[in-house]
């Protein structure tokens, strides 16, 4: 095991995370079978009492896991010069059979953890908290995700071995490796270029329509969906390219390097805000009881998705503005005469 | 969002003027949380320099250094074995350098003393680094004897000593005239310590160490990107070990929070009680619990962190140097460049601000929850 001080911080952090929503679990069980905001009994009041500290403990553990991702991200590409063979993140994921999953599980739970605090939000606001069992049953929901990612995360971490000859970017996006990686790396550029602009300009299209009437969350959560890995296979397929400014290069994480002025970190960000705010919309969507609403939710639920609309349609515009830039300001051209 | 913020700002506001009244017991525990930041900082800040002055200084070594063993120790690279290994396509210098250490028994410590071909100083002549001058009390222009390790006596004069910048190389270093190093060792003209080789395109260097290795088989071919490689894992090794051990007192702290927070004054509770009282909610006293720690935490991650900058950069980190860069009689003087790195400012904040944050929240839920009817009563 590599002992570095990300690993440290990671470790507290995600084993906080994993050990508070598992000990958050029999409240939130316990709410999911006799929550009654009616009901003035003592198991009712202390399940309120409990909702309060287990809400505030979450949204603290959770608001954590967006800054984990990105602490997780930078603690790979840093521990790289550590294994032969590694030149960036992809090096250090690689070194174990759990790099890449410890990720994907982070990335996992970094979009459900916002779901949460969405709906927590928008519960607290309302004075009859219509959305405690919702956001409870996505807390139970949590958990295993929680478990998993601290558990993906202490097998990475332990199992890194200074000794073994890793493999660097160059070698998983070329021809005789997995067939995800070499399939976005070979997609031609003239198809790439106008799918992706055109998803996520549609994706952008949808979200100003979600702010702008001020409710079809699950649409704008469909097209989040979509968009996401359309964005992240232009990364590998196009964009990368053009940031490196050289025909061969599809790493998808070599950008993130301070060579590159962190430009990687401005890519995802915008990209992962977005995604999180159209899902959190479809979320907030899918869970808010539409029978019985109170006054309350009315107001609430229409104004938190116009907010989520407003920031995934400047998350969209940014990614397509970004990366227009970047394809017409590199010296790679790869359009003809383009 | 102006009448959260006015809410928010207005909680601030009675947060400080609560803090105020308790100041005593609020001073101490930022005391005691800003020397664990303190520490932590000091850490991070010496390690990462640290890092930053190996990387930069070894980026000026061979791309591969060739040594040759006998029965697995070190031995002579011969005339005849650095020419089998040149020329290499890609290599663009191979060079058989002379150096070796001495023990000077005057001062207690080591000397490396190496020859130089380019530029050498005059016979008689030797150029000694800083750590040199300073241990034996010399300047330039005065006379240094050493004892060579066969008996006879040299004296050199000193004709240069290197300034302090350099001093992380050549604090113990003496560089002689190649005839003067032979003469002193008494080693023959034809050997030499190890040869360093120059590799033009930096992807090739692999290739080029393999094809060395089987033109010297026996011989240890070590690469740059291996040194560099070695020192970080080093750094890495002493500092996390370092903070491993300080994380423990950030669970003791953490501990003294939770005590700290749990055990309230009576005024406290009485406070919290009539708060309550006069319609504030347990979200309410809750929140201002919270900006409480935040604001606690805020002035000792900054005091800590201002006293780690200044520890470190200004008084070169007396407390935690010996740990994470050793020592040695003639150990270099060095000034360290001033850097923060963002994710060092996250990684500390995770270490210290978390878990202050998680362990305050329990007894500030505890404190919410109160009963204003039973604690003004005074059976809480």
């Amino acid at each position: 095991m590599i002992l570095d001080k990300s690993v440290l911080a990671l470790l507290l952090a995600s084993g906080a995370g994993a050990a508070g929503t598992l000990a958050a679990a029999p409240h939130a069980l316990a709410v999911l079978r006799r929550w009654d905001l009616s009901s003035g009994s003592a198991s009712q009041l202390r399940l309120e009492r409990m909702s309060t500290l287990v809400s505030t403990g979450m949204a603290l553990l959770l608001l954590v896991q967006a800054p984990a991702l990105l602490l997780f991200v930078a603690a790979a590409d840093g521990m790289a010069s550590h294994f032969v063979g590694a030149m960036c993140a992809i090096g250090s994921l690689k070194v174990n059979p759990f790099g890449f999953p410890a990720l994907i599980t982070q990335i996992a739970a970094f979009f459900g953890t916002l779901i949460w605090l969405v709906l927590n939000a928008v519960d607290g606001g309302c004075r009859d908290y219509p959305l405690t069992r919702a956001k409870h049953g996505v807390l139970v929901a949590l958990i295993p995700l929680m478990a998993a990612s601290f558990g993906l995360e202490i097998a990475y971490f332990s199992g890194l071995d200074a000794s073994v000859i890793t493999s660097c970017c160059g070698s998983l996006f070329s021809s005789d490796s997995s067939k995800v990686a070499n399939d976005l790396a070979s997609l031609p550029v003239r198809m790439a270029i106008p799918i992706y602009f055109v998803v996520l300009a549609t994706a952008a299209a949808v979200a100003a329509v979600t702010a702008w009437r001020g409710r079809g969350g699950i649409w704008l959560g469909l097209a989040g969906v979509v968009a996401f890995p359309v964005g992240l296979a232009g990364i590998v397929s196009f964009l990368s390219l053009y940031v490196y400014e050289d025909p061969l290069h599809h790493c998808p994480f070599c950008f993130l390097k301070p060579e590159y002025g962190y430009r990687g970190y401005a890519f995802y960000g915008i990209l992962f805000v977005a995604t999180a705010a159209a899902v959190s919309a479809a979320a907030l969507g899918l869970l808010s009881p539409r029978e019985n609403a109170s006054r309350d939710l009315q107001e609430r639920v229409p104004r938190a998705t116009r907010t989520l609309g407003l920031v995934a349609l400047a998350g969209y515009l940014s990614t397509v503005a970004v990366s227009g830039w970047q394809v017409l300001a590199s010296g790679l051209k790869l359009l003809g005469d383009a | 969002m102006h009448a959260w913020i006015n809410r928010q700002s207005l909680l601030v506001d009675y947060t400080l003027s609560a803090l105020a009244r308790h100041a005593g017991r609020n001073l101490a525990i930022l005391a005691v949380y800003s020397c664990l930041v303190f520490v932590l900082a000091s850490t991070m800040l010496f390690s990462d320099a640290l890092r930053r002055e190996s990387r930069a200084l070894l980026s000026h070594s061979p791309d591969v250094l060739i040594q040759k063993l006998s029965a697995g120790r070190h031995a002579f690279l011969t005339a005849a074995d650095v020419e089998r290994i040149g020329p290499l396509r890609g290599v663009s210098r191979i060079e058989g350098r002379r150096w070796g250490y001495f023990y000077d028994p005057a001062v207690r410590a080591n000397y490396t003393l190496m020859a130089v071909a380019s530029d050498p100083p005059a016979r008689g002549s030797i150029r000694v680094g800083e750590g040199v001058a300073r241990l034996s009390g010399l300047a330039k222009g005065n006379a240094l004897a050493l004892r060579s390790p066969e008996g006879p006596l040299h004296v050199f004069t000193i004709e240069g000593v290197f300034r302090e910048e350099s001093s992380l190389v050549s604090t113990d270093l003496v560089l002689m005239h190649p005839e003067d190093w032979i003469e002193f060792f008494q080693v023959a003209s034809d050997l030499c310590t190890d040869a360093a080789v120059t590799v033009v395109n930096p992807a090739e260097v692999r290739n080029v160490a393999r094809k060395v290795a089987e033109r010297l088989p026996g011989s240890r071919v070590v690469l740059k990107e291996e040194i560099l490689r070695t020192y970080d894992s080093l750094f890495d090794w002493r500092e996390g070990l370092l903070l491993a051990l300080a994380s423990l007192l950030a669970a003791s702290f953490a501990v003294l929070a939770w005590n700290k927070a749990s055990g309230l004054a009576a005024d406290e509770r009485r406070e919290i009680g009539i708060l309550k009282a006069i319609g504030w909610d347990t979200r309410d006293v809750l929140t201002m619990k919270l900006w409480e720690g935040a604001l606690v935490s805020g002035c000792a991650f900054g005091t800590g962190l201002l006293a780690a900058w200044i520890h470190v950069f200004h008084f070169r980190a007396p407390l935690v140097a010996p740990v994470l860069a050793g020592w040695s009689v003639l150990y270099p003087r060095f000034d360290l460049t001033p850097s923060l790195d963002p994710w060092m400012l996250l990684t500390l904040s995770f270490l210290t601000i978390f878990p202050y944050t998680l362990a305050t929240l329990v007894p500030a839920w505890k404190a919410a929850i109160t009963d204003p009817d039973a604690v003004m009563r005074g059976s809480e």
